[in-house]
C-alpha cells in the first residue's frame, strides 16, 4: 500500500495540476504569513477582511471543481449545485448556532435566539446533535450527499437528461429556497443563521481563526482537486467521460450508466457541501438566499469561464469571476450585472472551452507555427 | 311574491318584541309606545318632546342603567342631534349638568353645543361632568350607532348598518329594523334588512313557531357562513320543529357552501392558471417548438410590462383621454417591442448556438441579467404603478362567488392569445413553415423554406407573446425589474409538465397547476403548497420524462 500510494498521487499531477497545487500551497503559506507575521502597518500586511474574502474565493473554487466534476466530465448540467453548497453551509451554521449558548440576546442555554423569538419550546429534532462538531461535519457530507442520492436516483433511473435535468435541478433548489424561507422549517426563516461566536472554542471573528479557516479552505481545495483528479483519471472516470460523450453507446456496452452518474453526482454534492461549510464561518451568515437559482447558474458560469472539464479551469474561473464581482460592486456597482451578463454571452459564443481552453489552443497554434516555419503561420487553422 | 307580502307582517311583529320588554320598565314603555306611534306616523310634537326629555333625563342621571336605556331609546326618538350625541359619547365628548338636566356635546375643536337643540352653548367643559361608559353602555352605544345609520340617507351606509345588525342580531334593534324596512326602497338593502329581521326573530324564543320557521326559511335563502353560525346557535337551544328546521337548513347551507368553496377554488385556480398560461405560452414556442432554452423569457414578460407602463405614462402626460384605453395601445406595442428584442437576440446570439442547448441556456441567462440591469438603469429599481382601466376594476357576484373583472379579462385574454397562436400555427403559411422547420429542418430547407428567417421569426413570435403576457401581468403584479424572474421557473414547469412541443399540453398543464395550487393552498398554506407542487412536478418528470402530452416518433430523440 505505502509503495503504491506515492506514485499514484504523483501520476495524478500533470503540469497544469502541479502549477495549480503549487499556487494553492503558496497561498496556504503566504496568506497566513502576510496576515500574522507582517506588522499591520506594513504595505504587505493582509487585513483580516481580505483574508476572509480570499477564503470565500477558495470556497467558491471548490464548489466550481465539484460542479466541473459533474458537468465537465459527466455532462450533467446541474443548475442546483448551490443547494448542496447551502445545505453544507446550514449544517455548519447549525453547529455555530449551538455554540452561541447563553450568549444570545435571550440567553437561552438550549435554543438559538430565533427559536425563542418564535416561541419554540424545545429544540426541533433536526437540530439534535449539532452541538457536536464531528456530528455536524458528518452532516455537512451526509445531508447534501443524501439529497443528491435521492434526487439523482430518481432522475437518472428514469433517464431524465440534458435540459430537463437542468430544469428540475433548478426547480429543486427553488423549492428548497421557498422551504427555507418558512419560519416553520426551524432554520431561521428569512434571516437565516448568523451572529456566530465560536468555532471549536475559537472566536470566529479573530484574525487567527480567519487565517486558520483560510488555510482549511485551501487545503480542502487542494484535496478536493486531487479527489476529482483521482476520480477522472481512474477507469471509473473513463466510463464517466464515455457517458458524457455517448450515453446510449456506453449503456449498450453494458455499463450501468445511472450508477456511474449517481456516484459522481453524490460525490460532487458532498464536495459542494464541504465548500458551503467552510464558506459560512468566513462570511458569518447563511440564509435562504444561498438557494437562489441564480446563484447556482452563476456557479456554472465560473466553470464555463475557466473551461469545463479541466478542474483547474473551474477553480480559476471561480476566482476570476468573483474577483471581477468584488471589483465591479466596489467601483461600478451599476455595471456588474451588465458585465456578468456579457460574460455569459461572450464565453458561450467565443470561448466555449474557457480560459484554459483558449490558452491551450494558443499553445497548440504557436507550436504548430514553430514546426511549420514562419512562412505558413495560417497552417494551424 | 314573498317580498310583497312582507310589509303586511311588518306591523304585526313589533307588538311582541318591544312590548314584552317595555312592560318591565314604565319609562321605556313610554318610549316604545312613542315608537309605535311614530311608526304609525302619529307622532305629535308633544310626544316628541317627551321622548327628548326621556333621553336627556336618562343621559344626565349619571347611572349606567339609565344611560343604557336612554341610548336604546335614542335612535327612535326624533332628537335632531341624535347622531352627534352618539358620536360624542363614543369619543368621550358628551357632558352633562346633573341638577339642570342639561346635556352638552363638544365637537372636535372642543366647542360646546346644547344636545337638546344643537345650538352652540356658552358653557365650560370643565364645569360639567362627562357621561360615563361601561361595557353594557358601550353595547347599547354601538347598537344606537348602527341603528342611526340604518336611517342614513346614504344607501351604502344603510347597507353597512343593515349588515352590522344582521351580525349583532340585537333584538332591541328590531323596531328600528321595521321602521327602516318600511322606508327602504332599495331592493338589495331591503333584502339584508329582512334577513337581519329574520335572524332576530328566528332566535327569539318569544316569537311563534310559525314566525320562526318562516324566518329560518328566509335565512336559508341567504345561505352564507354567517347564517350557519346563527342557525347553529338557534339549533343548540331550540326544540321541536324549529330545531329540526334550523339543523336541516344549516346542513343544506353547509353543503352548498362547500360546493361554492370548490367552485371558488376552481375559479381562482383558473385565474392563476391563465396567468401561468400567458407566461408559459411564449416559452412553449421557443422551448417547446424550437428547442431553445430561453432563460431571458421572463425578461420579455418584464419588458412587456414596462412597455405598458411607458404607454400609460405617455397617455397620462400627453393624451389623458386615451388613458383608459392605453392597454389597447400597449398590447400590440408590447408585442412589437419584445418581438424585435427577441429577433435581435436570436440573430446576434442564439443563432450560433443551435444544437447546443446547455450553452443557449447560459447565454440567454446572461442576456436576462443584461436586460434586467438595463431596465433598472432606465426605469429605476422601484416598483412602477400601472393603473387598471375602468372596465377592469370592480367585480360582480356569481352565486356566492365574487368575480373580479380584472381576473376575468385576464382569463379571456389568455385564452384569446392561446387560440390566436393556434390559428397562426395551423392556418397561416408562416405557421406551416414553422411547423415544417421544427419537424424536419433539412427537408424544409430543401423545399425552399428559409429556415434562418423562420427561426428568427418564430423566436420573435414567442418573445412577442411573452411581451403581451407582460401587459396582462402588469395589471396584477408589481412592475419591477425582477418581474420576469418570478415567472421563469413556473413557466418552465408548465411547459415541461404539459409536454414539450404541444400547445394543448401547455394549456392543460397551466390550468391544472393553477387549480392544483389553489386547492393545496388552504390545506398546506401558500408556500408549502407551491413546494409540494414543485416536488410533484419533479417526481412527475421522473415518471413521464416528456410531460403529459409527449411527442412520439423519431424526431423526439434527435
Amino acid at each position: 500500500m505505502m509503495e503504491t500510494r506515492k506514485p499514484l498521487l504523483l501520476s495524478l499531477i500533470d503540469t497544469r495540476g502541479g502549477i495549480f497545487l503549487g499556487a494553492v500551497a503558496a497561498a496556504t503559506i503566504l496568506v497566513p504569513a502576510l496576515a500574522l507575521m507582517v506588522p499591520p502597518n506594513s504595505a504587505f500586511a493582509l487585513p483580516p477582511y481580505l483574508v476572509a474574502l480570499f477564503g470565500k474565493y477558495v470556497c467558491y473554487a471548490l464548489l466550481a471543481i465539484a460542479l466541473d466534476l459533474v458537468w465537465g466530465y459527466c455532462g450533467i448540467l446541474s443548475l442546483g449545485h448551490g443547494a448542496f453548497f447551502a445545505l453544507g453551509g446550514y449544517a455548519m451554521g447549525m453547529y455555530l448556532m449551538r455554540q452561541i449558548g447563553t450568549r444570545g440576546v435571550y440567553a437561552h442555554p438550549e435554543l438559538p435566539d430565533f427559536m425563542v423569538f418564535l416561541n419554540m419550546k424545545e429544540l426541533p429534532i433536526t437540530w439534535w446533535g449539532f452541538q457536536s462538531f464531528p456530528y455536524a461535519m458528518l452532516m455537512v457530507l451526509l445531508i447534501p450527499g443524501l439529497l443528491a442520492f435521492v434526487f439523482g436516483f430518481l432522475a437518472f433511473r428514469s433517464r431524465v437528461t440534458g435540459v430537463y435535468l437542468s430544469i428540475i435541478t433548478q426547480a429543486m433548489t427553488y423549492a428548497l429556497l421557498l422551504a427555507f424561507f418558512r419560519n416553520d422549517m426551524g432554520f431561521g426563516g428569512n434571516n437565516g443563521l448568523t451572529d456566530f461566536k465560536d468555532l471549536l472554542g475559537f472566536n470566529v471573528q479573530a484574525k487567527e481563526t480567519r487565517v486558520a479557516l483560510f488555510m482549511a479552505s485551501s487545503i480542502a481545495l487542494g484535496v478536493g482537486y486531487l479527489i476529482a483528479r483521482a476520480v477522472t483519471q481512474s477507469k471509473f472516470g473513463k466510463v464517466v467521460i464515455a457517458i458524457r460523450d455517448a450515453e446510449s453507446r456506453t449503456r449498450f456496452l453494458g455499463y450501468r450508466v445511472e450508477t456511474y452518474k449517481l456516484a459522481v453526482f453524490v460525490l460532487s454534492a458532498m464536495m459542494a457541501g464541504v465548500a458551503g461549510a467552510l464558506y459560512v464561518p468566513q462570511v458569518g451568515i447563511i440564509n435562504p438566499g444561498e438557494f437562489a437559482p441564480a446563484n447556482s447558474i452563476e456557479a456554472v458560469i465560473w466553470v464555463a469561464v475557466g473551461g469545463r472539464g479541466t478542474l483547474v479551469g473551474a477553480a480559476l474561473g471561480a476566482i476570476i469571476v468573483n474577483w471581477g464581482k468584488t471589483f465591479f460592486t466596489g467601483a461600478l456597482p451599476e455595471y456588474w450585472l451588465f458585465a456578468l451578463g456579457a460574460l455569459f454571452v461572450i464565453v458561450t459564443l467565443f470561448l466555449p472551452k474557457g480560459v484554459i481552453g483558449a490558452l491551450d489552443q494558443f499553445k497548440v497554434r504557436r507550436q504548430a507555427a514553430k514546426n511549420s516555419g514562419a512562412a505558413t503561420p495560417t497552417a494551424a487553422e | 311574491m314573498t317580498l310583497r307580502s312582507r310589509p303586511a307582517r311588518a306591523c304585526a311583529i313589533p307588538l311582541t318584541g318591544p312590548a314584552g320588554k317595555s312592560l318591565i320598565e314604565t319609562l321605556s314603555f313610554a318610549a316604545a309606545a312613542l315608537f309605535l306611534l311614530m311608526l304609525a306616523l302619529f307622532a305629535t310634537p308633544q310626544a316628541r318632546a317627551q321622548g327628548e326629555s326621556s333621553v336627556i333625563i336618562g343621559l344626565t342621571s349619571d347611572k349606567f342603567p339609565d344611560t343604557e336605556r336612554a341610548l336604546n331609546e335614542l335612535p327612535a326618538s326624533d332628537l335632531p342631534t341624535a347622531p352627534q350625541i352618539v358620536e360624542a359619547l363614543a369619543a368621550n365628548r358628551l357632558y352633562f349638568n346633573g341638577p339642570a338636566r342639561k346635556l352638552y356635546f363638544a365637537d372636535d375643536a372642543g366647542k360646546m353645543f346644547d344636545a337638546a337643540t344643537g345650538e352652540p352653548a356658552d358653557v365650560m367643559a370643565s364645569a360639567l361632568k362627562k357621561v360615563r361608559i361601561n361595557n353594557a353602555v358601550r353595547r347599547s352605544l354601538d347598537a344606537a350607532r348602527g341603528a342611526l345609520t340604518l336611517m342614513s340617507p346614504d344607501p351604502a351606509k344603510r347597507k353597512a348598518a343593515a349588515d352590522s345588525v344582521f351580525k349583532s342580531r340585537d333584538a332591541t334593534a328590531l323596531p328600528l329594523l321595521e321602521a327602516a324596512l318600511a322606508k327602504e326602497t332599495l331592493s338589495s338593502t331591503r333584502k339584508i334588512l329582512e334577513e337581519a329581521r329574520a335572524a332576530i326573530i328566528a332566535g327569539d324564543s318569544g316569537a311563534s313557531e310559525v314566525q320562526r320557521l318562516e324566518a329560518i326559511d328566509i335565512l336559508k335563502s341567504r345561505g352564507d357562513q354567517d347564517v350557519v353560525s346563527v342557525l347553529t346557535t338557534i339549533a343548540s337551544w331550540s326544540e321541536g320543529r324549529v330545531k329540526a328546521a334550523a339543523e336541516s337548513a344549516s346542513s343544506v347551507i353547509q353543503a352548498k357552501l362547500a360546493l361554492w368553496r370548490n367552485v371558488q377554488n376552481i375559479w381562482y385556480g383558473l385565474s392563476l392558471g391563465s396567468v401561468l398560461l400567458l407566461a408559459a405560452i411564449g416559452l412553449a414556442i421557443t422551448f417547446g417548438v424550437m428547442g431553445i432554452i430561453n432563460m431571458a423569457h421572463g425578461e420579455m414578460v418584464m419588458l412587456g410590462a414596462y412597455t405598458t407602463f411607458a404607454v400609460q405614462e405617455w397617455a397620462r402626460t400627453s393624451h389623458p383621454g386615451l388613458l383608459n384605453y392605453s392597454l389597447f395601445i400597449a398590447i400590440p406595442l408590447a408585442f412589437l417591442v419584445t418581438a424585435t428584442v427577441g429577433i435581435l437576440i436570436e440573430r446576434v446570439v442564439i443563432r450560433f448556438l443551435y444544437g447546443r442547448p446547455l450553452e443557449t441556456l447560459l447565454a440567454t441567462f446572461g442576456i436576462s441579467l443584461i436586460l434586467q440591469q438595463a431596465v433598472r438603469t432606465i426605469f429605476g429599481a422601484n416598483n412602477r404603478e400601472v393603473s387598471a382601466p375602468s372596465f377592469m376594476a370592480g367585480s360582480f357576484d356569481f352565486g356566492s362567488l365574487q368575480i373580479g373583472y380584472g381576473r376575468m379579462w385576464i382569463i379571456v385574454f389568455a385564452l384569446a392569445v392561446f387560440f390566436a397562436l393556434q390559428f397562426v400555427l395551423r392556418a397561416t403559411s408562416f405557421g406551416l413553415r414553422m411547423r415544417a422547420v421544427t419537424q424536419n429542418r433539412r427537408m424544409a430547407s430543401s423545399m425552399g423554406i428559409d429556415t434562418n428567417r423562420i427561426d428568427a421569426l418564430a423566436f420573435g413570435l414567442g418573445s412577442g407573446i411573452a411581451g403581451m403576457a407582460g401587459v396582462a401581468l402588469s395589471q396584477i403584479d408589481n412592475v419591477s425589474p425582477n418581474l420576469g424572474q418570478s415567472y421563469i421557473i413556473d413557466s418552465f414547469m408548465v411547459v415541461v409538465f404539459g409536454g414539450v412541443g404541444n400547445l394543448w399540453g401547455t394549456l392543460l398543464g397551466a390550468l391544472t397547476l393553477g387549480v392544483a395550487n389553489k386547492f393545496l393552498e388552504p390545506i398546506a398554506g401558500a408556500v408549502l403548497g407551491k413546494i409540494l407542487l414543485l416536488v410533484f412536478i419533479i417526481l412527475f418528470i421522473q415518471k413521464r420524462p416528456r410531460g403529459l402530452f409527449a411527442l412520439k416518433g423519431r424526431a423526439v430523440e434527435a
